[in-house]
């Protein structure tokens, strides 16, 4: 555990948070990573590859530093491989089904938009690891941001086709953008000890970023949606299930195989 | 050996591993290689990712074990550090010029952040000329996108500045 978080009563709370942007990084990832052989075009497969690379290696770092924190002898591998659904603190957002491709680029828009500006803050925490691991993240975040804001522009303001199935996706996404910026009692001594970071206070600029992208790209947000939660706590869509079906199943075959 | 002979001996063993993504690059002009320390008897060796999912830190960590191995140290201990993240900055002045001889721009001006929809001016590193244009932010790695000369119609490699 790094230095600077040396209390013992904030260990329980460091490691539930580190998990949660752990889960986070890893699904969506691996969600991108579903799309390697079927994307549209070959520079497109390439640019969610390298996503989903980035996403894989930001939750490879967390991941240790939760095993770290907790102590008990678990790896990244042991975290991501061998915790059931339940176990997984990840948001609704990222774990939705890639759907078509407008789904996925507003997805990563929603994400992106919070993800980079969340990184940004994060790289000032008192804890030395996770201020670590967030430089890095952000700088990744704000090409992931771009790439897909580029696409949403594209799409909504592209053919008639291309518009009317990013507002489909953005209908249907919508509602998984409140748990974004929820807050509760694992954050809240970590967000008093400097370590975590308030999520209400990057709402302002996730509202100017999302408003100023779906203005250009002639999409409307929902208005009057309400918002689905739980999946930081444990509590998921029935898709969790099915992704770690795939992305377990070597480990659960074979518990411990390496290459 | 005394402790600065034994660091001389890592350094220069370290020096000679090549990035195996772009094999003209060590990892010292690349900036990976971080710092080289002995303490005590052993060899300690610091090296950073690229970006954090970067593939290539697995074999640049077996390739420099077999490197010191090759020069004789068999006590080293090799660490992956992530602080101060790594930036294009650190690439050295020598390691710009072997890329663009390789045919790879090198990154344009200093790392910073940047706004939603700024990109690069970029220089084809086959003609010289300005005029060209981005087809893919995300290229064969995660440290290059791809680009095209309107130019000499020449596609390239561009090392993106970060």
């Amino acid at each position: 555990m790094s230095e600077t978080c040396d209390g013992a009563a904030l260990a329980p709370p460091l490691l539930d948070y580190t998990l949660r942007l752990a889960d986070t990084a890893l699904i969506l990832g691996h969600r991108l990573s579903e799309w390697i052989g079927h994307a549209p075009v070959l520079e497109e497969e390439m640019a969610l590859g390298n996503i989903a690379l980035d996403l894989i290696g930001e939750a490879r770092a967390l991941y240790s530093y939760a095993g770290a924190v907790e102590g008990k002898g678990r790896d990244e591998d042991a975290l991501a491989y061998r915790r059931d659904a339940g176990g997984f603190r990840n948001l609704l957002l990222v774990e939705q089904p890639n759907g078509d491709f407008a789904a996925t680029i507003v997805r990563q828009f929603l994400f992106s938009a919070f993800a980079q500006p969340f990184w940004r803050r994060l790289a000032a925490s008192r804890d030395a690891t996770l201020a670590a691991i967030a430089a890095k993240s952000e700088k990744e975040a704000a090409y992931h941001l771009r790439h897909a804001g580029e696409w949403l522009i594209r799409l909504g303001d592209g053919t008639e086709e291309s518009h009317r199935r990013a507002q489909a996706a953005l209908d249907e996404l919508w509602p998984y953008t409140g748990e974004l910026f929820e807050r509760d009692a694992v954050e809240d001594p970590l967000i008093a000890a400097g370590i975590a970071v308030d999520p209400e206070t990057l709402r302002a600029e996730w509202q100017r970023t999302v408003s100023a992208v779906l203005a250009e790209a002639t999409l409307e947000a929902p208005e009057r949606v309400w918002m689905q939660s739980g999946g930081r706590s444990g509590r998921h869509s029935e898709h969790l299930g099915h992704l770690l079906a795939t992305m377990q199943f070597l480990q659960r075959t074979y518990p411990g195989a390496t290459w | 050996m005394t402790a600065a002979g034994l660091r001389e001996r890592a350094l220069e063993a370290a020096a000679h591993v090549f990035d195996p993504e772009i094999p003209v690059l060590t990892i010292g002009d690349l900036g990976v290689l971080r710092d080289v320390r002995v303490v005590g008897d052993t060899v300690e060796i610091d090296i950073t990712p690229t970006y954090s999912g970067c593939p290539a830190m697995r074999v640049i960590e077996l390739d420099l074990d077999t490197a010191l191995r090759a020069a004789g140290i068999d006590k080293f201990r090799i660490s992956t550090v992530l602080s101060p993240a790594w930036t294009t900055d650190w690439l050295s002045p020598e390691g710009r010029r072997k890329l663009a001889t390789f045919g790879i721009a090198p990154p344009a001006g200093q790392a910073s952040r940047r706004g939603l929809f700024t990109s690069d001016s970029v220089r084809c590193p086959r003609c010289g000329s300005a005029e060209t244009e981005r087809l893919a932010e995300f290229g064969s790695t995660a440290c290059k996108a791809l680009y095209r000369c309107r130019s000499c119609a020449e596609p390239f490699d561009y090392f993106k500045c970060h």
